[in-house]
C-alpha cells in the first residue's frame, strides 16, 4: 500500500496568535510555525502503517510557500520516504488546495491518503472531504483509530458522543483526530538525515490549478478581552454573589 | 536518573556550540568563515523551539561586534533598526523625574535599537547559509568527559520520561554530539557551564559572579506616542536606595516599546518582588501617558551577568571555551552584552580554530586574545561602578561620575563582589511591602502576563526544578525568609500551601517557568537545582 500523508505549515500551537490592527488578518511576521498538530498524527500513523509492513512507501505532500518546506523536513524525519511541494506563494482557500492535492494523487497513485481533519489556523474542515470528492474514493473523518483488513481499512471516527466503526474502500481518504496516535519525538539523527534529502517541487500551472481567490475576507477579530477575575473571602460571599450579581444559581 | 549512556547515539562534529543566543551563533559563524583550509563541521544546540524563542534583551545593539563580523550587515537585510536617537537618563521619585547628565558610557550615539529574538533568527539564518548545522528544540543536558578528563562533547536530554522519571511509552533517548571543542554559550548562569566552572576551578582567580533580574515587557503604543529610536533610562523609584537597578523604555519600529526593569539580585528585603516593581514604574507620571491607549504584546524575563571584568571566569578549559554572558562579558553600566557577546564569539573561534588545526585540546590562549582586544578596553576601566552602589544610589551615581570623569577606570583599586544568594536579610529584619492591585491595563499579574510568554512544558515529564533537601523551603525559607521564591519568580512558578500538619509546603508549577535562572542564584540555601528540560520546552518569545 502507498500512503500519501498530507502536512500543512501554521502557526505553532502555543503562540498566541496577534490580529493586525487593521483587522485583515493574523500577523504572522517572525511567529514560530509548525506542522499542523492533526497532521502530526496523520503522518505519524502513516510512518506507523509502513513499519507494520501493511504501507510500501508513505510520501509527505504540502501546498505552500517555500518557508513551508520546513513541515516536509518534519515529515521525513518522522520517516516519510520522499516529499513534494506543490509551490504556491500565496496561501490558498480549501478548494484550490483540495485539487492540487487531487493532482498529486493522480501522479502519485496512493492506494490511502491521510491528513489532519482540519488545520489550527483557519480551521476549516474541507480539504479531506473535497479532495476525496474530486477523486471519487471513499472517505473517512474524524478518524481515533485505522486497522487495515485485507483490501479494506477499519476506521473508528470520533462522533458526538461515542464512536463509529466504519470500513472504506480502497483507495480512500482518511482525516484524523489528535486521539489517532502520540506522535513519536523525532531523533535528532532523524532531522539530520532530513535536511540532507531532495524535496520534489511541482508548479501549480504544472498541474493546471486555479489558485484565485473565490472567498472575500471580511474581517479578523480578536475574541473580546475576560474581564478580570475577582477573589471573594468565603463561599457565603460566592454563593451570594452568584445568586444575586451573575444569576446563574 | 540512570542516562543508561549504552543506548545512546553517538554524532561526531569538529565544535560543538551551546546556545543559539549572539555569543553562540556568532562563533559558530566565524569558525565556519575564515578562509585558509577547510572549515570545521560545527553544530549548534539550542534549547528554544526555534532560534530567538529563549532570547530576551533590551534591546539598544552597539554594532561594534557585528560590523567585526558581518561589515556587510545593513547591506544584508539585516532586521531593520532603527537608529538609535534622543537619549534620556533620569532620577525618579515618587511623583516627578528629573533628567539627569546622561553619563557618557550611556551615550547611544551610533547604537540600533531592535529586538535580539529576531537579529538572532537572522544570524542563524545566515550562519546556515554559511554551513553551520542548527538544532533548535535540542537542548545540551550534560557534558561528556573523556577518559582523561576533557570535555569531549555534550549530550541532549532524554524525552518521553514519565514524571518519577522512569521511561514513557514514547521514550526516546538522549544523542551524545561528540565534538573536539565544546563551546558553552548558554548565557547567564547556564547549566552546562555552571558544571564545568566547579569541575576545572575555572572561577580560582575571579570574583563570584553577580546577577540582575530583567523583566521585560513589550508594547504596542499609540502612534502619536511613539518615537522611533528613543531610548529612556530610569534610576530611583520604585526601587529603594540600597536596590540597585533601572528601568528602561526603548522605542523599536512598528509602534513596539519595549518597556523593562533590571533589579540587582543582590536585593536584601525578602519581600521585595521585582514583578511588581515593574507594574509600579509603568505607574510613574513619566511613563504612564506613554502606555496608555496602548496594548501590552509581550512578556518574559532574564538574569543577566553583573559581575563585570573581575568576575570573568578562566575562559578554556580541556575541550572548550566559555563565551557571552556564559562568562559575563557584559558592560555592566550600559547594561549591554550584545556587542561583547559577538566579540567574544569572535575571539574563541580564532582560539578554538587555532587548537584545531594545531591539534591542542585547549584554546588557552582565549584568554590572552580577551586581555588584547578592546573587550578589555572597554570593560576593565568600569570595573568598580556596579559595585559601588551597594553604598546606595546617591554615592553609587557619585563614586561612578568620579570614576568616568576624575579616574577615568584608572583606579587602582577593585572592588569586590558577595555572591546574591548571600545578601537576604531575614523577613522579621525587613519591612514587608504592599504592591497596587493590578488595573488590568496598564498594571497586570504574573498569570496574565504568562500568556504573552507563550510558554508551555510538556505535562508528565520529570519536574525540571529540582530541590536537594525537600524540607529546606519549609524550614529555612519560609520560617525566615517568607518564601521569598514566591516574590522573585517572574512566572509565579513557587507557591506555599499548609499540608495537613499546617505546615508551608513549597508547591512548583514548572510548566511556566520562563528559565530565566533566578532562582537557582537567589535561594538563600542553594537548595534550587534549575535544569535543563526535554527539547523546545519553555518561553516562545517573539520579537522580545
Ligand atoms: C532585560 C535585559 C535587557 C538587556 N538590554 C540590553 C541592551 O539594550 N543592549 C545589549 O547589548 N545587551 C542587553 N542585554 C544583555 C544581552 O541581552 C546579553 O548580554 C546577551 O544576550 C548575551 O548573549 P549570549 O549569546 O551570551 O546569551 P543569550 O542571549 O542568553 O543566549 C543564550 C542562548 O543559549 C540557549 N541555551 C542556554 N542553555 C542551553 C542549553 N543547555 N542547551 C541549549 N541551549 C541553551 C538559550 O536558550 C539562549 O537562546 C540585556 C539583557 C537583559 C536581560
Ligand atoms: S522557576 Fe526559576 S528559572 Fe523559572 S521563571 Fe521562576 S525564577 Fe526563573
Amino acid at each position: 500500500m502507498k500512503v500519501l500523508a498530507a502536512v500543512k505549515r501554521v502557526v505553532d500551537y502555543n503562540v498566541r496568535v496577534r490580529v493586525r490592527a487593521d483587522g485583515s488578518g493574523v500577523d504572522t511576521a517572525n511567529t514560530r510555525m509548525a506542522m499542523n498538530p492533526f497532521d502530526e498524527t496523520a503522518i505519524e500513523e502513516a510512518v506507523r502503517l509502513r513499519e507494520a509492513g501493511t504501507a510500501s512507501e508513505v510520501v509527505a505532500v504540502t501546498v505552500g510557500d517555500a518557508g513551508s518546506e520546513e513541515v516536509l523536513r518534519t515529515a521525513l524525519a518522522f520517516g516519510a520516504d520522499r516529499a513534494l511541494r506543490v509551490e504556491s506563494d500565496a496561501p490558498l482557500e480549501p478548494l484550490a488546495v483540495s485539487k492540487a492535492l487531487a493532482a498529486v494523487a493522480d501522479r502519485e497513485q496512493p492506494d490511502l491518503v491521510l491528513m489532519g481533519k482540519q488545520a489550527i489556523d483557519d480551521d476549516s474542515n474541507q480539504v479531506g472531504q473535497m479532495l476525496a470528492c474530486h477523486l471519487g474514493w471513499a472517505q473517512a473523518t474524524f478518524a481515533c483509530a485505522v486497522t487495515p483488513a485485507d483490501d479494506e481499512l477499519h476506521v473508528v471516527r470520533e462522533v458526538d458522543g461515542g464512536q463509529r466503526t466504519v470500513a472504506v474502500a480502497l483507495p480512500a481518504v482518511v482525516t484524523t483526530e489528535l486521539e489517532l496516535n502520540e506522535p513519536r519525538y523525532i531523533k535528532l539523527p532523524s532531522i539530520m538525515k532530513a535536511k540532507k534529502q531532495a524535496i520534489e517541487r511541482l508548479g501549480l500551472a504544472e498541474i493546471a490549478v486555479d489558485g484565485s481567490p473565490r472567498l472575500e475576507l471580511l474581517g479578523v477579530s480578536e475574541p473580546p478581552p475576560r474581564e478580570a477575575g475577582e477573589q471573594v473571602d468565603s463561599a457565603a460571599a460566592l454563593v451570594d454573589r452568584l445568586k444575586n450579581e451573575a444569576q446563574v444559581i | 536518573m540512570g542516562s543508561e549512556g549504552a543506548e545512546r547515539e553517538a554524532l561526531g562534529y569538529d565544535v560543538v556550540v551551546v546556545g543559539g543566543g549572539p555569543a553562540g551563533l556568532a562563533t559558530a559563524l566565524h569558525l565556519v568563515q575564515q578562509d585558509g583550509g577547510e572549515a570545521p563541521s560545527v553544530c549548534v544546540l539550542e534549547k528554544g523551539a526555534s532560534i530567538g524563542a529563549h532570547l530576551l534583551s533590551g534591546a539598544v545593539v552597539d554594532p561594534r561586534g557585528l560590523d567585526e563580523l558581518l561589515p556587510d550587515w545593513r547591506q544584508r537585510q539585516a532586521p531593520v533598526w532603527v537608529p538609535a536617537g534622543q537619549e534620556v537618563f533620569r532620577y525618579l521619585t515618587g511623583r516627578r523625574a528629573w533628567t539627569l547628565p546622561t553619563p557618557p558610557q550611556m551615550d547611544s550615539h551610533g547604537h540600533y535599537v531592535g529586538s535580539l529574538g529576531e537579529l538572532g533568527q537572522w544570524l542563524a539564518e545566515v550562519a546556515e547559509a554559511a554551513g553551520v548545522e542548527i538544532y533548535p528544540g535540542f537542548p545540551a543536558a550534560e557534558v561528556l568527559y573523556d577518559d582523561a578528563g576533557s570535555v569531549c562533547g555534550v549530550a541532549t536530554p532524554d524525552r518521553g520520561r514519565q514524571a518519577d522519571g522512569s521511561p514513557g511509552p514514547a521514550f526516546e533517548p538522549g544523542v551524545e554530539i561528540r565534538a573536539r571543542q565544546t563551546v558553552l554559550a548558554e548565557g547567564a548562569h547556564g547549566s552546562l557551564t555552571q558544571a564545568v566552572i566547579g569541575r576545572f576551578g575555572l572561577r580560582r582567580e575571579a570574583q563570584p559572579q553577580i546577577y540582575g533580574l530583567g523583566i521585560k515587557e513589550l508594547w504596542e503604543v499609540a502612534p502619536e506616542r511613539h518615537d522611533p529610536g528613543r531610548v529612556e533610562h530610569t534610576v530611583g523609584w520604585p526601587l529603594d536606595t540600597f536596590t540597585y537597578g533601572g528601568g528602561f523604555c526603548y522605542h523599536l519600529d512598528e509602534r513596539r516599546v519595549a518597556v523593562g526593569l533590571v533589579v540587582g539580585l543582590d536585593y536584601e528585603n525578602p519581600y521585595l518582588s521585582p514583578f511588581e516593581e515593574l507594574q509600579r514604574l509603568k505607574t510613574h507620571p513619566a511613563i504612564r501617558p506613554l502606555l496608555e491607549g496602548g496594548r501590552r504584546v509581550g512578556y518574559g524575563a532574564r538574569v543577566l551577568p553583573e559581575g563585570g571584568w573581575q568576575s570573568l571566569p578562566q575562559l578554556s578549559f580541556p575541550g572548550g571555551v566559555l563565551v557571552g554572558d556564559a562568562a559575563g562579558f557584559v558592560d555592566v553600566p550600559r547594561i549591554k552584552g550584545i556587542h561583547t557577546a559577538v566579540k567574544s564569539g569572535l575571539l574563541a573561534a580564532e582560539a578554538v580554530q587555532a587548537a584545531l588545526t594545531e591539534g591542542q585540546g585547549e584554546a588557552a590562549d582565549l584568554g590572552q586574545r580577551v586581555e588584547q582586544s578592546w573587550l578589555r578596553a572597554e570593560l576593565r576601566p568600569v570595573r568598580n561602578i556596579r559595585p559601588a552602589f551597594r553604598w546606595g544610589l546617591l554615592p553609587g551615581l557619585a563614586y561612578a561620575a568620579a570614576e568616568t570623569y576624575l579616574l577615568r577606570g584608572r583606579a587602582p583599586w577593585t572592588l569586590g563582589h558577595e555572591p546574591d544568594h548571600r545578601q537576604l536579610k531575614p523577613a522579621a529584619r525587613c519591612r514587608p511591602i504592599t504592591y497596587p492591585k493590578p488595573d488590568g491595563r496598564l498594571t497586570f499579574d504574573r498569570t496574565t502576563s504568562l500568556f504573552l510568554a507563550n510558554t508551555n512544558h510538556e505535562e508528565g515529564q520529570p519536574c525540571h526544578l529540582v530541590l536537594d533537601d525537600p524540607e529546606i523551603p519549609t524550614r529555612v525559607n519560609w520560617a525566615i525568609y517568607h518564601g521569598p521564591e514566591t516574590r522573585y519568580c517572574p512566572a509565579a512558578v513557587y507557591d506555599y500551601e499548609p499540608d495537613a500538619q499546617g505546615q508551608q509546603r513549597l508547591r512548583i508549577e514548572a510548566i511556566n517557568c520562563l528559565h530565566c535562572k533566578a532562582c537557582e542564584i537567589k535561594d538563600p540555601a542553594q537548595n534550587i537545582r534549575w535544569t535543563v528540560p526535554q527539547g523546545g520546552d519553555g518561553p516562545g518569545y517573539q520579537g522580545m
